[in-house]
C-alpha cells in the first residue's frame, strides 16, 4: 500500500496549474486527497505526474449573491458546512454536508474533488443536480461551462477533456422559506450512502406544491432527477397520497447491484427515503406536518 | 493482600498515551532492508515458473527469494501442524514459500527485499509468475459435494477432518420426545482486525548462525519452537521477542509461512530485514474465523425440558489447518452451554476451501455455539408460548450439580467438567437489572407508537484458562529491583498491571515497584503465550506461586542477617523488617547476600539467589459464564438496528482488577456487535476476496456501539490458588446470540425468524417483505 513513483508539481496559480495539466502526459490533479491518496496507495491509479492544487490561489471561495452561489473548486467541505450564508441560501446543502464522510475528512475534502471523483453516492453531486449546478472549467485554451446534466459521462467518469481543470461550481438558490430535505441511508455514520434523496419544494398560497425537484443518489452512476415524481408532486397537496406516489416513482428508477447491496434494496430505500424527505420538506415549506 | 481486586490504573497507559509504546514498526536498525511478501493473486493455481530478472534489475532491489532459495530444511518441510488430532484426514500445511501450487489468494510466493518498502512494492509488480489457474473452492458446503474441484491438487476430496461427537443415546432421546424442532443457521465471523497489523524484523547475529527476531505475536515461545523445527537449529541460535502489540484476538498467535521465509532471507543476506503487513495484506493473509453451516434439531419433553440435541456442522477451514481442528472442536463442544443436555450428537465436517486459513478469533467458535443453543431455546419458547427466560430456567445446570460433567471431551484433552458457577442466579440478576418483567409493557406501548423494540437473552459458559502452563520467574536483582519474567504475551490485556498486582501483595510494595517483562525467549526458557483467556489463570497463578517462594527466601536470608526468626520478618516498602521494630534490611542488601561473595561459602539455609520460577499447570479448563441482555429498536422501513441497551452479568471467578475486566468485557461486546450486524468477508465463486478494506468490511464505530453495563458475580474457581477464571472472551461469546434474539423479538409481530449472522438491514427488509413498506404503503 505504497504509491507508485510519480513526479510532484506544486503550482500557485490557476494559469500555472492549467499549463501543467495541459502539457504533461498522464497527469492528475490532487485536491483534498480523501479519495485519490487511498487510490494511489492501492495502486488503482498510477499517474506519472501529480499536480497539487492546494497552493493554487483563487480556487477557494464562497460567494452568494443575486440568487446564486459560487463555490471555488478547492473550497473545503467544512468551510461550506459552517458558512452561515450557505445555511441560509442553500439549507439543503448545509444538511447534506453533515453526511459527507466525517468531520475530519471534511476538513480536507473539497467541493471540486467530490464533484470530479463522482462517487455514485456523493452528496455534493446530488446537491449540484438539485440546484441546477453549472461547473466552471479552465484549460490552457481558456474557460468553459458544463451543466450538471452533462457532467456525468459514466460511472466515476466526468466530462473534463484532457488538459482541463475544474475551477468552481455555481448553484442556483431557491426562494427564502422553500421546503428542503436530504435523507440518506448508510450502514454507519459517515459511510457512502447506499441510497440518498435530496428534495426541494415550494407551496403556493393554497398550500399546493407549485415547484419541486427530487434527486436520488446511489442507484446508478450519477444522481438521478426523478422527473415523474416531480411531475406528480407539482399541483398536488402535500400529504400521504402525493408522497406515496412520488416515492413509488423514485423506486421505479433503475438500480445497480453489487457484492453487498441488491438493486431491490436500493429501490426500496429510494421509496422510503423519498417519502421521508418529502414529509420533512413539506413541513419546512409550511405544509402539514 | 491489598492490590489484588483493586481497580488501579494501568501501568501500560502512560507510555501508550504519550506515544512511547514500542511496536515492531517503531524499531529501526542500522543497515535494515525492507521486504514485501509477494502473494498469490489466484484462489487456486499451479506455479510453472518464476522470472525475477526484471524485478532484480530495478535499482535498490537486493533480492527476490522463492521456494528454491530457501534453506534445504525449509524446502523439505512444511510449517508444522502444532495441534495434531486423530480426526484429521488430510494434515495439509503450507511451505514457507509456495513450491508449485498456491491454494488461496494471499498465499506467500516470494519475498522481495529492497532499500525501501516503496521500491520493494515496485519490484514485486515486476516478478513474472507463470500460473496455471485451477478451479477453486469458495463455499465450504459446496466444496464437500461430490464433483467439487479439490482445493488442493491431488486431494481425493475437501474433507480435512471429521469429528463425530456423541453423548448419551440421542436416537433414543429423540424417539421419546414430545416435540422436535429444527434450525438451520448460517454463521459468519470475520477476522481479528487488530489495529496494529502483523510485522516482523529478523536480525542476523554478527558472529554466529543465529537470529534475533522481533515479531508482533501472541507468544514468541511457540514461534521459536516452529522456527527451530524449520531451521533445524538449537535453542541458543534463536531469540524471539514480542514488543508492544496492538491487538491480537487469536490469529496473531499463529506462525505464518512468511515468518520462516523472512528469517531465512535475513540469514542469507546478513542484514536485518523488516516486514510490516499492510492493511490490504492483512485482509488477504491474516487468518479469519469465517463460515459455519449448522443444521440442528432439539428434542424436548412436554414441559420444554431438553432431551437431546443432534445435527451437523460444516466448518470452513480455509486452505490449511494452522490450529488443527481446534476452532470447530471448540464450537461443537460449547453447544450445550449452561443447560442440561444428556444426549448430544453432532457430526462436524471440516472442509478445505481456497481461502485464507481459519483459526480462532476472540470467542473461538463459542459465539457460534451460543447462537445455535440460544436460537434453539428461543424456538422452544416460541413453540410452547412460554417466556424465554422460563424455558432457560427449566433447563439450567444448577450449582448443586457442580462439578458438572457435560460428557464431551474438550480440546484440552479432558472431559468437559464445569468447575463452578451459578447460572440460574446469573440470569435472574441480569434480568432483574433490566426490569425484564416490565419490558413487555414497554414493548406494547412502543408498538402503538409504530416503534419496534425487542429484548434478547444470551447465556454462555466459556472454557478458560487452558493449559499447559505459563512461565513466571520472579527475581530480585542485586540492585534491589523486583522483576517478573513471563511467557505471557499481552496485546492490550493489561498483563503488566494485573500480574504486578498479584506480585505486589507478596512483597509489601506497589505494582509500580515491579517490572513485568513479557514475551522474550531469552528471559524465560518456557512459555506458551496468550490465547484462550488463559493468562490470568496460568501466568497469574505462576506469578503468585513464584512470588510466594521469593518472598519467603527474602525473609529467610533477612532473618539470618538480622538474627531473628523467619516468622518475625515482614516485607514492607522494599524492606525486610523485624515486625514491631525499626530493624530492617533493604531488598538490595538481602539480594547481595543471597547471591554470595566470590570465594566465600554460602551460609547454610536457602539456595542462592532471590529468584524462583513457577509453571503452574492447571488440571483442566475453568469455566466462566455470563448472561447478556440486549435491547434493540428496529426501523422496519430501512432495516436499521439500534442497540438501545446492553447489560451483562459476568462471572469470571475472583477479579484481579475490575476496571481491566470491564474494559475487556466492553471491547468484547463491541466485537459481538460487529459480528452480529456488520463484519462480513465476501468472496466470489472463485474464492477471490471482495472485502479487502475497511470501506467494505465494516467494523462497528463508536456511533454503533452501545453503552455496556457490566455486572459481576464472583464464583471462585476451585482449580487454581487464586480462584481465577478467564475474562477475555466472555464479552463476545453470548453477544451475537443476545442481539439476534433481540432483533427477532422486535419483529415478532411480523413473524420474522433470524437464522443467520451477521444480519444486515437489507436482509431484515427482505425478511419483512411487504411490512418493510411501512408508512409508504
Amino acid at each position: 500500500m505504497k504509491p507508485p513513483p510519480f513526479a510532484y508539481h506544486d503550482p500557485t496559480s490557476i494559469q500555472e496549474a492549467a499549463d501543467l495539466i495541459g502539457r504533461l502526459d498522464n497527469a492528475m490533479p490532487l485536491a483534498g486527497g480523501q479519495s485519490l491518496m487511498p487510490m494511489l496507495n492501492f495502486r488503482v491509479v498510477a499517474p506519472d505526474h501529480l499536480i497539487d492544487l492546494n497552493r493554487v490561489a483563487g480556487l477557494s471561495y464562497i460567494e452568494i449573491k443575486n440568487g446564486t452561489g459560487r463555490f471555488g473548486a478547492m473550497t473545503r467541505q467544512r468551510d461550506v458546512e459552517f458558512s452561515a450564508d450557505v445555511a441560509k441560501a442553500f439549507p439543503v446543502l448545509h444538511e447534506a454536508l453533515g453526511h459527507v464522510g466525517h468531520r475530519q475528512t471534511r476538513n480536507r475534502g473539497t467541493i471540486g474533488g467530490s464533484l470530479c471523483h463522482l462517487d455514485p453516492s456523493a452528496e455534493l453531486v446530488n446537491m449540484a443536480a438539485l440546484h441546477d449546478g453549472v461547473l466552471e472549467v479552465a484549460s490552457r485554451g481558456g474557460r468553459r461551462e458544463i451543466k450538471i446534466a452533462d457532467w456525468v459521462r459514466g460511472i466515476m467518469t466526468n466530462a473534463l477533456e484532457p488538459g482541463e481543470l475544474l475551477t468552481g461550481v455555481t448553484l442556483k438558490a431557491w426562494p427564502t422559506g422553500h421546503g428542503y430535505a436530504f435523507e440518506e441511508f448508510a450502514r454507519r455514520h459517515g459511510d457512502f450512502a447506499i441510497t440518498a434523496v435530496g428534495c426541494l419544494l415550494t407551496l403556493d398560497g393554497n398550500g399546493t406544491i407549485n415547484r419541486a425537484v427530487l434527486c436520488v443518489s446511489g442507484m446508478g452512476p450519477a444522481p438521478a432527477r426523478v422527473a415523474e415524481a416531480e411531475r406528480l408532486l407539482i399541483g398536488a397537496k402535500p400529504g400521504h397520497e402525493a408522497f406515496r406516489a412520488a416515492a413509488i416513482a423514485a423506486q421505479a428508477l433503475d438500480a445497480m447491484s453489487d457484492a453487498y447491496v441488491t438493486a431491490a434494496y436500493r429501490k426500496h430505500l429510494a421509496r422510503v427515503l423519498t417519502y421521508r424527505a418529502l414529509q420533512r420538506a413539506a413541513a419546512r415549506a409550511g405544509g402539514p406536518r | 493482600m491489598g492490590w489484588f481486586g483493586a481497580s488501579i490504573k494501568r501501568k501500560e497507559d502512560p507510555a501508550f498515551l504519550t506515544g512511547r509504546g514500542r511496536y515492531v514498526d517503531d524499531i529501526a536498525l542500522p543497515g535494515m532492508l525492507h521486504a514485501v511478501v509477494l502473494r498469490s493473486p489466484h484462489g487456486h493455481a499451479g506455479i510453472r515458473g518464476i522470472d525475477k530478472r526484471a524485478a532484480l534489475s530495478l535499482p535498490g532491489v537486493h533480492a527476490v527469494f522463492t521456494h528454491a532459495d530457501l534453506p534445504e530444511s525449509m524446502q523439505r518441510q512444511t510449517v508444522p501442524l502444532l495441534v495434531p488430532s486423530p480426526t484429521i484426514k488430510q494434515a495439509l500445511m503450507p511451505y514457507c514459500l509456495a513450491k508449485d501450487e498456491v491454494c488461496f489468494v494471499g498465499e506467500p510466493i516470494a519475498i522481495v527485499v529492497a532499500d525501501s518498502r516503496y521500491l520493494a512494492e515496485d519490484a514485486a509488480a515486476l516478478v513474472e509468475i507463470d500460473f496455471q489457474v485451477l478451479p477453486a473452492v469458495s463455499d465450504c458446503a459446496k466444496g464437500l459435494k461430490p464433483g467439487a474441484p479439490p482445493a488442493h491438487r491431488g486431494s481425493p476430496n475437501n474433507l480435512g477432518a471429521f469429528i463425530p461427537i456423541n453423548v448419551g443415546n440421542t436416537d433414543a432421546a429423540f424417539a421419546q420426545a414430545a416435540h422436535i424442532f429444527r434450525e438451520q443457521i448460517f454463521q459468519h465471523r470475520g477476522g481479528p482486525f487488530f489495529m496494529e497489523c502483523r510485522g516482523m524484523i529478523a536480525v542476523p547475529d554478527a558472529v554466529s548462525d543465529a537470529l534475533t527476531i522481533y515479531v508482533a505475536s501472541q507468544g514468541p515461545h511457540r514461534h521459536k519452537r516452529v522456527l527451530l523445527d524449520l531451521m533445524e537449529w538449537a535453542d541458543h541460535q534463536l531469540r524471539i521477542v514480542t514488543p508492544d502489540v496492538g491487538g491480537g484476538f487469536g490469529p496473531k498467535g499463529s506462525f505464518y509461512a512468511e515468518y520462516g521465509a523472512l528469517a531465512a532471507a535475513a540469514l542469507a543476506m546478513r542484514r536485518p530485514i523488516k516486514w510490516i503487513e499492510d492493511r490490504h495484506e492483512n485482509f488477504l493473509s491474516t487468518q479469519q474465523e469465517r463460515d459455519q453451516y449448522w443444521d440442528v434439531e432439539i428434542a424436548v419433553d412436554a414441559e420444554a425440558r431438553i432431551l437431546g440435541v443432534r445435527g451437523s456442522l460444516t466448518h470452513d477451514a480455509g486452505a490449511y489447518l494452522p490450529w488443527g481442528v481446534v476452532l470447530p472442536w471448540i464450537a461443537a463442544t460449547s453447544v450445550p452451554g449452561p443447560y442440561v443436555i444428556r444426549n448430544f450428537h453432532l457430526d462436524v465436517s471440516v472442509a478445505f476451501t481456497n481461502k485464507v486459513p481459519t483459526s480462532p478469533v476472540r470467542g473461538a467458535g463459542r459465539p457460534e455455539a451460543a447462537v445455535v443453543m440460544e436460537r434453539l431455546m428461543d424456538r422452544v419458547a416460541r413453540e410452547f408460548k412460554l417466556d424465554r427466560a422460563e424455558v432457560r430456567r427449566r433447563n439450567f445446570i444448577t450449582p448443586a450439580q457442580m462439578p458438572y460433567k457435560v460428557g464431551i471431551i474438550f480440546r484440552d484433552g479432558r472431559p468437559v467438567t464445569y468447575d463452578s458457577g451459578d447460572y440460574p442466579v446469573c440470569q435472574r440478576d441480569a434480568l432483574a437489572a433490566v426490569d425484564y418483567e416490565g419490558f413487555r409493557a414497554r414493548q406494547v406501548k412502543a408498538r402503538e407508537e409504530g416503534r419496534y423494540i425487542g429484548l434478547g437473552i444470551g447465556n454462555a459458559v466459556e472454557a478458560t484458562g487452558l493449559g499447559p502452563y505459563e512461565s513466571a520467574t520472579v527475581r530480585v536483582s542485586t540492585s534491589g529491583k523486583l522483576t517478573v519474567y513471563t511467557g505471557a504475551t499481552p496485546q492490550g490485556q493489561s498483563h503488566k498491571t494485573t500480574l504486578a498486582q498479584i506480585a505486589a501483595d507478596h512483597f509489601g510494595c506497589t505494582p509500580d515497584d515491579i517490572t513485568i517483562v513479557t514475551a522474550d525467549t531469552a528471559a524465560t526458557g518456557l512459555g506458551v503465550g496468550s490465547f484462550a483467556a488463559r493468562t490470568a489463570v496460568n501466568a497469574g497463578s505462576s506469578v503468585h506461586l513464584a512470588s510466594a517462594q521469593v518472598a519467603q527466601k527474602i525473609k529467610q536470608f533477612a532473618a539470618q542477617m538480622m538474627e531473628v526468626a523467619e516468622q518475625d520478618v515482614v516485607l514492607e516498602n522494599g524492606y525486610a523488617k523485624v515486625a514491631g521494630s525499626d530493624v530492617k534490611r533493604s531488598f538490595r542488601e538481602v539480594a547481595a547476600v543471597a547471591v554470595g561473595m566470590p570465594g566465600f561459602s554460602m551460609a547454610r539455609g536457602p539456595s542462592p539467589g532471590l529468584e524462583a520460577t513457577s509453571h503452574f499447570t492447571p488440571d483442566q479448563s475453568t469455566y466462566s459464564n455470563g448472561t447478556h441482555v440486549a435491547e434493540v429498536e428496529v426501523d422496519i422501513e430501512t432495516g436499521h438496528v439500534t442497540v438501545t441497551r446492553y447489560l451483562l452479568m459476568h462471572d469470571c471467578g475472583t477479579v484481579i482488577n475490575p476496571m481491566v475486566v470491564e474494559g475487556q468485557i466492553v471491547g468484547g461486546v463491541i466485537h459481538g456487535v460487529g459480528n452480529a450486524f456488520f463484519e462480513r468477508l465476501i468472496y466470489d465463486d472463485q474464492a477471490q476476496p471482495v472485502s479487502t478494506h475497511f470501506g467494505e468490511y465494516l467494523l462497528p464505530l463508536a456511533t454503533d456501539s452501545p453503552i455496556v453495563e457490566v455486572l459481576h458475580m464472583e464464583t471462585p474457581s476451585p482449580l487454581n490458588p487464586l480462584g481465577l477464571k478467564g475474562a477475555g472472551e466472555g464479552g463476545t461469546i453470548a453477544a451475537i446470540a443476545a442481539l439476534l434474539s433481540a432483533v427477532e423479538d422486535a419483529l415478532e409481530p411480523f413473524g420474522v425468524h433470524i437464522a443467520e449472522a451477521p444480519i444486515t438491514p437489507q436482509r431484515i427488509v427482505e425478511l419483512l417483505g411487504e411490512h418493510a413498506l411501512g408508512r409508504t404503503r
